[in-house]
């Protein structure tokens, strides 16, 4: 049995069936990512004090134009469809799949970089704040910096870039040590969740692209409005995973 | 008549090439001017944060209505944005209602 409405208009929606699929499925996303953003505005009007300066701006800024090339990509290859250029199709949505690689691959230097960041709590009450650098039995390295108190570790906001030196700390000194993880504190909780589940996302609409680009593609050739349909679908979301993004980036990176 | 009606249906489409192109400059454009921004003291935090969500709004704007169609959609998907933009808008004053009853100074480290 064919499914109905694939391509052609139902008359009491005006619209093809999944492009009315596409918007609920968006509208249930609208509320996931509100329920997150709403948690994160508790938590951050909660804390006594919020950090800043914690991110790569430049990485950040980066990731975010990827992610805008990728959109005009994606509607641009919609658009070739439309017009009937296969050809055209296939390039800008390689354009698209290459951006989604360097978005995911920044942002896993960006996760990276937060796992191999310790602060070091020292048994004489001072902090050491950087990078591990080795992790020995008896004494680790750490190329970073003394922190003036619990204040300088969070807020970067007046200090001026300094070059790291390695610091040499003997393991007895140490009274406790953790990495940036999400178990840090609740900043890096709500960055790790709300990028993950955007990364998540990411990889979905990605997967999705990739397929459509590679074997799907064939459905050109016997039903092209369908696939030009299901091109246009798979655009909706991956703009959305844009949108989620132009908020994203703004409140943890910059503010 | 069908040669035509081809060209003006490629016509139409190289209008709205064009125009996404517009839109991407503008969102290039607006990501600078939100990292700029978010440099400039304008007073207070809050102020800051207010032009830096000003400015995401904006963007958003431009690939919802764009990039989404949404400036030109048919009634059905504005019956369900509309019940979308209803439940986020009461998911966001339920949680500035409940600052009143926050527990201040969570403790971040």
């Amino acid at each position: 049995m064919e499914i109905p409405y694939t391509s052609e208009i139902r008359r009491d929606t005006g619209l093809y069936n999944a492009k009315v699929g596409i918007w609920l499925f968006l509208a249930s996303e609208v509320m996931l990512f509100g329920a997150l953003f709403s948690s994160y505005i508790l938590l951050r009007v909660g804390a006594v004090e919020w950090p800043y300066g914690w991110l790569n701006v430049p990485l950040g800024t980066a990731n975010t134009l990827v992610l805008i090339t990728s959109s005009i990509t994606t509607v641009m290859a919609w658009a070739s469809l439309k017009m009937g250029n296969f050809g055209r199709f296939k390039i800008y949505h390689a354009i698209t799949i290459c951006c989604a690689i360097t978005f995911l691959g920044i942002k896993s230097y960006e996760y990276h970089d937060k796992f191999i960041h310790y602060q070091v709590n020292l048994k004489d009450g001072r902090i050491v704040d950087g990078h591990m650098e080795e992790n020995g039995k008896d004494e680790i390295v750490i190329l970073g910096r003394y922190a003036k108190d619990l204040h300088d570790v969070i807020d970067l906001h007046e200090r001026h870039f300094e070059k790291p030196q390695p610091i040499k700390i003997e393991r007895s000194e140490i009274a406790s040590m953790d990495n940036y993880g999400p178990w840090h504190n609740t900043y890096t909780a709500i960055y790790f969740t709300l990028t993950g589940l955007h990364a998540l996302h990411v990889i979905g609409g990605a997967v999705v692209i990739t397929y459509l680009w590679l074997f799907g593609a064939s459905m050109w050739k016997t039903d092209p409005e369908r696939f030009t349909n299901r091109v246009e679908v798979s655009g909706l979301f991956w703009h959305f995973v844009d949108l989620v993004w132009i908020f994203l980036f703004p409140v943890l990176y910059l503010l | 008549m069908s040669e035509q009606k081809s060209a003006n249906h490629d016509e139409h489409f190289s209008h709205h090439v064009r125009r996404y192109l517009y839109v991407f400059y503008a969102l290039l454009f607006g990501t600078l001017i939100t990292v700029g921004a978010s440099f400039i003291p304008f007073g207070s935090r809050e102020i800051n944060i207010a032009v830096a969500l000003f400015i995401a709004s904006g963007k958003a704007f431009l690939v919802a209505g764009y990039f989404m169609h949404l400036i030109s959609e048919r009634k059905m998907i504005y019956g369900i944005l509309g019940f979308t933009v209803f439940f986020f808008v009461g998911l966001m004053g339920l949680t500035l209602w409940s600052m009143a009853d926050f527990p201040v100074h969570t403790v971040t480290h």
